[in-house]
């Protein structure tokens, strides 16, 4: 058993001058005092990755930076599935008892830390560098590839897909915090630039500055109690040429897992936090893990089903399609609302009293999942 | 190992594409490994693909990863099934849709000789 007792997040967008080693700080303190606990109390650390701070230990120098002596740390690696997977990490070693007050923090200065073509350059290290990166593909390119094929198949259409950057953005205009919050069509969206055929660049998740944190303990550390039931994963592949399959995933198996072990069904979820990169990302995993029918996550976005007070209420804070992305962070601001969710605590954004949350998160090209059930007590 | 027992493979700069199977379990893969990712038996073989295949996932590129390969900016990429078993990405022809009968040719790049596939 193990209790999430503490959420912190940033803005996302910009935010010059501010560093890696900055934005971490900040939503660690955030966290931290949600949490209603000190530094000395925290005995484990579990840290990220930031491509504008590439660095061997970068969890011992988040902890010597900011003041902490964990007898516990590492950081982990696992592209978009990292936020959940360092939560699913802190959940198993305070289950073993390795530690009782976890720290999981990322941040990163991903948008003013870099120019834009070192960012591009630097996520198409995703693909393969001997066989897909020197043909000029991009991480939007191996999503771009998925989606038509997925779309063959199915029969979801751009204007599927569009629905869902509509209700993102909508969803992040109620959040102060959120990188874009004007509302947009769908026929913004459709008439948005083209990145990679078919997605446009509103079908994309934006570049950001950004921070989040939580505490991850053994025993609860106050009375807001959020509890991580369940949590599995599948990995199937790394590079979208070797994928086994362009329709199916890992995302039902993960899922899978994770509702096992909570002993639930998808039926019991009130809320979900799905990661988002790009429209095609969660119309496919929404429709994978069974949320929605193949083919049917835009229709259902249309008819009010994700929104506030619809039947599944989904990521209230705007996701990354309209909070922001700034790496490992991204996830994990779905993580920090779903917590605000289960807690009473999004406050304008509040979607009744949900009790059951199912997140799930993917790494690569569709590549590594995460998935995690969390229950309100 | 004799390299020059090696068919042409594009990504040593040769126009051909190369492919691996496994003498044990008759595997088949596109990126190259000295063993077989499925059983693990070593030495598999190193064959020549025939450039015949079908177009399975097709998309086209219009923001480039780099300033040199903007002016090249939009290229069409895609997934294609070659005939022998195995799925390589390469470039194709921009009027290209998924199922169709492909072949490939060969064609510089922003200076890198790549697989571009035509309606066969």
């Amino acid at each position: 058993m193990s209790w999430i007792s503490g959420v912190g997040l940033i803005a996302y967008g910009k935010h010059p001058g501010r560093t890696t080693l900055d934005l971490m700080s900040d939503a660690a303190s955030r966290a931290l005092s949600d949490a209603e606990l000190e530094r000395k109390d925290i005995d484990g650390l579990i840290c990220g990755y930031s491509t504008t701070l590439p660095h061997l230990m970068l969890s011992t120098l988040f902890a010597e930076h900011f003041g902490l002596k964990p007898a516990y740390a590492h950081a982990i690696q696992l592209g978009g599935a990292t936020g959940f997977a360092m939560a699913m990490a802190a959940h198993l070693l305070v289950e073993a008892g390795a530690a009782r007050r976890i720290l999981v923090v990322a941040g990163e200065n991903r948008l003013t830390g870099q120019s834009g073509d070192s960012a591009v350059q630097t996520l198409a290290q995703v693909g393969h560098t001997r066989y897909e990166v020197p043909l000029g593909a991009t991480i939007p390119a191996y999503y771009a590839l998925v989606a038509s094929r997925y779309m063959h198949v199915h029969g979801t259409t751009e204007t599927d897909l569009a629905a869902l950057a509509v209700l993102m953005r909508r969803h992040a205009g109620e959040h102060p915090g959120a990188q874009f919050r004007e509302p947009i069509s769908t026929d913004a969206v459709l008439a948005s630039k083209p990145v990679a055929a078919p997605l446009k660049l509103l079908d994309c998740c934006p570049v950001s500055d950004g921070a989040a944190a939580f505490v991850v303990c053994r025993e609860p550390s106050n009375p807001r109690l959020v509890q991580i039931r369940g949590a599995g994963q599948a990995h199937t592949h790394q590079h979208v040429s070797a994928a086994p399959s362009l329709t199916e995933f890992g995302a039902a198996e993960s899922a899978g897992q994770a509702l096992a072990a909570a002993r639930v069904s998808l039926d019991d979820i009130g809320y979900a936090a799905i990661y988002d990169s790009f429209t095609i990302t969660l119309t496919l995993l929404l429709e994978e893990i069974g949320l929605g029918p193949r083919g049917g996550a835009g229709r259902l976005a249309t008819e009010g089903h994700f929104s506030r007070g619809g039947r599944l209420p989904l990521n209230t804070h705007g996701g990354l399609l309209s909070y922001g992305h700034c790496g490992v962070g991204g996830a994990m601001a779905h993580l920090v609302e779903a917590h605000l969710q289960l807690t009473g605590r999004a406050g304008a954004r509040q979607a009744g009293q949900p009790r059951l949350a199912l997140l799930h998160g993917d790494g690569g090209v569709l590549s590594s999942h995460v998935s995690l059930v969390l229950e309100a007590a | 190992m004799s390299a020059h027992a090696e068919p042409p493979d594009w990504t040593a700069g040769a126009a051909g594409i190369a492919y691996q199977r496994c003498g044990a379990c008759e595997a088949v893969w596109y990126f190259h490994r000295d063993f077989c990712p499925r059983c693990g038996h070593g030495e598999p073989q190193i064959l020549a693909a025939s450039g015949r295949g079908t177009v399975h996932a097709v998309t086209l590129v219009h923001r480039a990863p780099t300033e040199a390969l903007r002016a090249l900016a939009p290229y069409a990429i895609a997934l294609i099934d070659a005939e022998e078993g195995f799925r390589l990405m390469a470039h194709v022809a921009p009027d290209l849709a998924i199922g169709d009968r492909v072949q490939a040719r060969f064609v510089d790049f922003g200076g890198t000789l790549v697989p571009r596939f035509e309606r066969g």
